[in-house]
């Protein structure tokens, strides 16, 4: 009974922590899929998000508008971030020249933040009614956890829907096939750029205000996270939505019961696993090979 | 309907379109033909476009929209069948369709659509990857129709079929220009062009070096065709 209810707090913990890690690898997938780009500034993202949500809880009191505002203000700065720098490389074709420009923009923010927030770790509460823990099987586990299953669980149904039943996501799918051919049946291919870069964003946000309770909102969050979501896009096939679900949960399960039983070598454990995947499917697990 | 004049078109250091001129009166359909590389494609996509012109005019209906971006000129009513068809190949056969109809189709709805084109009608959930080459053709006329264009490119739409699926497809053509719908068709099949055509261009090396009515160019095609045509 005891190995059952370790295994089963041991279970959502991973769903839990994938989650967290869903939020941001949708963004980075979906970004890639329409624009061929590998955003490495998603992290930074990320962080930011985290950042805001920590200065939303620190002037209001609530949890809940941070996870309002950060996504609004992250978002926005995606949209900029695209208006002004990335839609002057599309022409010219050089994926070269994404890696640079979001690369640069990774540095800039983390040390944007250095100066607007200084270099200690902000801690956030979480909400009172999330406090504590519920007993599953005789064994504690954290409320605030149930929510972030919840949670991801929900945005994941909405953003598949989304994409499925609405026109938008219909453009989107269309676009990350043939962009040229969907301009030249009427639709700007620019503003969907921009909208679904500033989606991204926003998404990753999210993901940073879940976690800032957790792991406080600190200056290398984005480095750890940007390489899991790395993997989850590539495990998953770049571009697939559906597949970075199914790679945030792989992930967070390797993550979770291979530091417990593995503790040394949880990070060799999701390489490994990574090698694996793209040995038997080199596009990922739902990417096509390109 | 569509007059185009003076069209210089370059590809890097390439002068693929060296003055092109041509003109499609309401409800008529010009056939462009030509051997391979002499700049057919080159002229379809610059007038949508893709392919901006460095110089000319390509005025629709008494507006020049050379330079436009080509959703903009998609939106003033030219629709585009372009070469290889270039279906969405995991989006379903409605899906395709809907990518274009940006408002609701007045003359050509999709019910309409699907009764000219009774296979796509069978195969409507099917993705576009599924679907055969003349299926997909069919598909990407249907998919430019739903926009109710003022004037249809079609950019070798036999290319790839088999005789008797082109036959079809002339079938379709000309079902099209008796409605009324304005064409400019690039072809190296001379059989469907011959079958549709109002008008024929012939392009050497960027330039339309002739054009006749469909009854002229029948007449005189012995000679044409092996001065231009012919390797």
């Amino acid at each position: 009974m005891d190995f059952v209810g370790f295994l089963l707090t041991q279970c959502l913990n991973a769903f839990s922590q994938a989650a967290v890690l869903f939020f941001i690898a949708c963004g980075l997938t979906l970004i890639f899929g329409i624009m061929r780009i590998i955003n490495f500034a998603h992290g930074s993202l990320f962080m930011l998000g985290a950042y805001v949500g920590y200065s939303t809880v620190a002037a209001t009191g609530s949890f809940w508008l941070a996870l309002i505002v950060a996504p609004i203000v992250v978002g926005a700065v995606g949209i900029a971030f695209e208006k002004v720098f990335l839609s002057r490389l599309y022409a010219r074709g050089d994926g070269g020249a994404y890696l640079m420009v979001t690369f640069g923009l990774a540095v800039i923010m983390g040390e944007m933040i250095r100066v607007i927030w200084g270099p200690h770790p902000h801690g956030v509460a979480t909400p009172d009614i999330l406090r504590g823990v519920v007993f599953l099987l005789d064994q504690p586990f954290p409320k605030y956890r149930l929510f972030l299953i919840a949670l991801g669980v929900i945005a994941a149904i909405s953003v598949w829907q989304f994409l499925e039943r609405t026109r938008a996501g219909l453009l989107i799918r269309a676009v990350s096939q043939n962009a040229e051919m969907v301009q030249a049946l009427g639709t700007d291919v620019q503003l969907v750029r921009t909208c679904v870069f500033g989606f991204g964003c926003a998404m990753a946000a999210l993901g940073g205000v879940l976690a800032a309770p957790m792991v406080t909102a600190f200056l290398g969050m984005s480095a750890s996270v940007i390489i899991d979501a790395f993997v989850i896009v590539i495990i998953g096939g770049m571009g697939s939505f559906l597949g970075s679900i199914i790679g945030s949960v792989l992930v967070a399960y390797v993550q979770v019961f291979g530091a417990y039983y593995f503790p040394n070598m949880a990070l060799a454990i999701m390489y490994l696993l990574m090698l694996v995947i793209l040995v038997v499917r080199p596009g990922g697990l739902l990417g096509k090979e390109e | 309907m569509l007059n185009v004049s003076g069209l210089h078109t370059f590809y890097g250091p390439g002068h693929i379109l060296q003055g092109v001129d041509l003109e499609i009166k309401q409800g008529q359909v010009a056939a462009v033909l030509g051997r391979n590389g002499v700049g057919k494609t080159t002229t379809v996509r610059s007038i949508m476009g893709i392919a901006p012109p460095k110089e000319g005019r390509v005025v629709l209906g008494g507006t020049d929209i050379a330079g436009w971006p080509s959703h903009k000129i998609a939106r003033a009513g030219v629709a585009y069948v372009p070469e290889g068809r270039m279906i969405f190949p995991d989006l379903t056969v409605v899906e395709n369709i809907e990518v274009a109809q940006r408002v609701r189709a007045q003359k050509w709805t999709i019910e309409r659509l699907f009764e000219l084109f009774p296979a796509l009608a069978e195969r409507r959930t099917n993705k576009g990857s599924q679907l055969s080459g003349g299926e997909q053709q069919m598909l990407a006329v249907a998919r430019a129709l739903v926009t109710d264009p003022k004037v249809m490119l079609l950019d070798e739409p036999s290319q790839g079929l088999a005789p008797l699926v082109v036959r079809e497809l002339a079938n379709v053509i000309t079902r099209l220009r008796d409605e009324g719908v304005t064409m400019l068709l690039v072809e190296q099949n001379l059989k469907l062009a011959e079958a549709v055509a109002d008008t024929v261009y012939i392009m050497v090396k960027g330039r339309m070096v002739y054009d006749a009515s469909l009854e002229r160019f029948i007449e005189e095609q012995d000679k044409v065709k092996s001065k231009y045509l012919t390797l």
